[in-house]
């Protein structure tokens, strides 16, 4: 059996940290993602076993919510959730597992690259970067918006922190705007 | 120019892709006598009027939902903004 060596979204065998002014960058490698879409009819099910899930009702629109589990909004019945992949490698087939039939489940685990980003005024930083407005962000909210030319997730977790899930096939190019914005604001 | 997202409320254009018109939900029974007749029609004709146009766009940078925007061609004001999905069960298509 060949030791494969897995490596980050940037290519590296280690995520990346990285401190620009008072933001610090992290490049976020352990969680595992699974989006959940209802299916037609089965509404009210998915809802209800997603709670289950959770212990918490999934999000409304544009937002997120939870905390070791937790899930966001990217659509009317659709949900990405988040869980640590240490305890969650099969978050996708245990989704799947709970009610049959009422979800399509995806696995997204591999399919996205996640940088958070810690500090104070990020939302100079992302009216640099995308036309979501971070300004008004208290925390919560969860919008899927334009970087880059990339479609990514923008979440505000506390006002000092947010995350950035972009595709992962693009996130040098990803990485590159965050960076670029990065030497604009600081 | 915004369109209001019925669900998200005011958003870029830039982050919408265009189809075209909105009649294009309204797909013929291709089991029915004159289906190629049909299919013809909704493949090929289209109203272009100078005025209101009912026309479909995908939130692809957003939440990537289907929208019936109602558009004047003259002025490009937007004077009405519905889900696809809410207008094709309102007549009686989630089935």
């Amino acid at each position: 059996m060949p030791n494969l060596q897995a490596i980050t979204p940037l290519g590296n065998k280690e995520p990346v940290t990285e401190t620009y002014g008072p933001v610090t960058l992290t490049e976020i490698t352990d969680i595992a993602l699974a989006s959940v879409s209802a299916r037609l009819g089965r509404e009210q099910d998915t809802a209800a076993a997603l709670e289950a899930f959770l212990g918490t009702p999934p999000p409304g629109a544009a937002e997120h919510c939870g905390n070791n589990l937790s899930a966001f909004w990217m659509g009317p019945d659709q949900w990405m959730i988040e869980a640590p992949f240490e305890t969650h490698e099969d978050l996708a087939a245990r989704l799947a597992g709970t009610s049959p039939n009422a979800y399509s489940v995806t696995e997204q685990t591999d399919a996205w690259c996640r940088f958070d980003l810690k500090g104070p005024s990020l939302s100079d930083l992302f009216e640099r970067l995308c036309a979501a407005d971070t300004h008004a962000f208290t925390g919560g909210e969860a919008v899927r918006t334009s970087i880059e030319h990339l479609g990514c997730f923008v979440l505000c977790r506390t006002q000092n922190h947010f995350s950035v899930i972009g595709p992962r096939s693009s996130a040098g190019s990803l990485y590159h705007a965050l960076v670029t914005a990065f030497r604009s604001v600081f | 120019m915004l369109i209001n997202h019925p669900i998200l409320g005011p958003r870029d254009a830039s982050e919408f892709v265009y189809l075209g018109d909105a009649n294009l939900i309204h797909r013929p029974d291709w089991q029915a006598e004159d289906a190629l007749a049909q299919f013809t029609k909704y493949g090929y004709l289209r109203d272009n009027p100078a005025g209101e146009h009912r026309e479909l766009w995908f939130h692809e940078q957003g939440d990537r939902s289907w929208l019936i925007v109602t558009r004047n061609t003259l002025t490009h004001e937007i004077s009405k903004v519905e889900m696809a999905r809410d207008v094709a069960s309102a007549e009686g298509r989630s089935k």
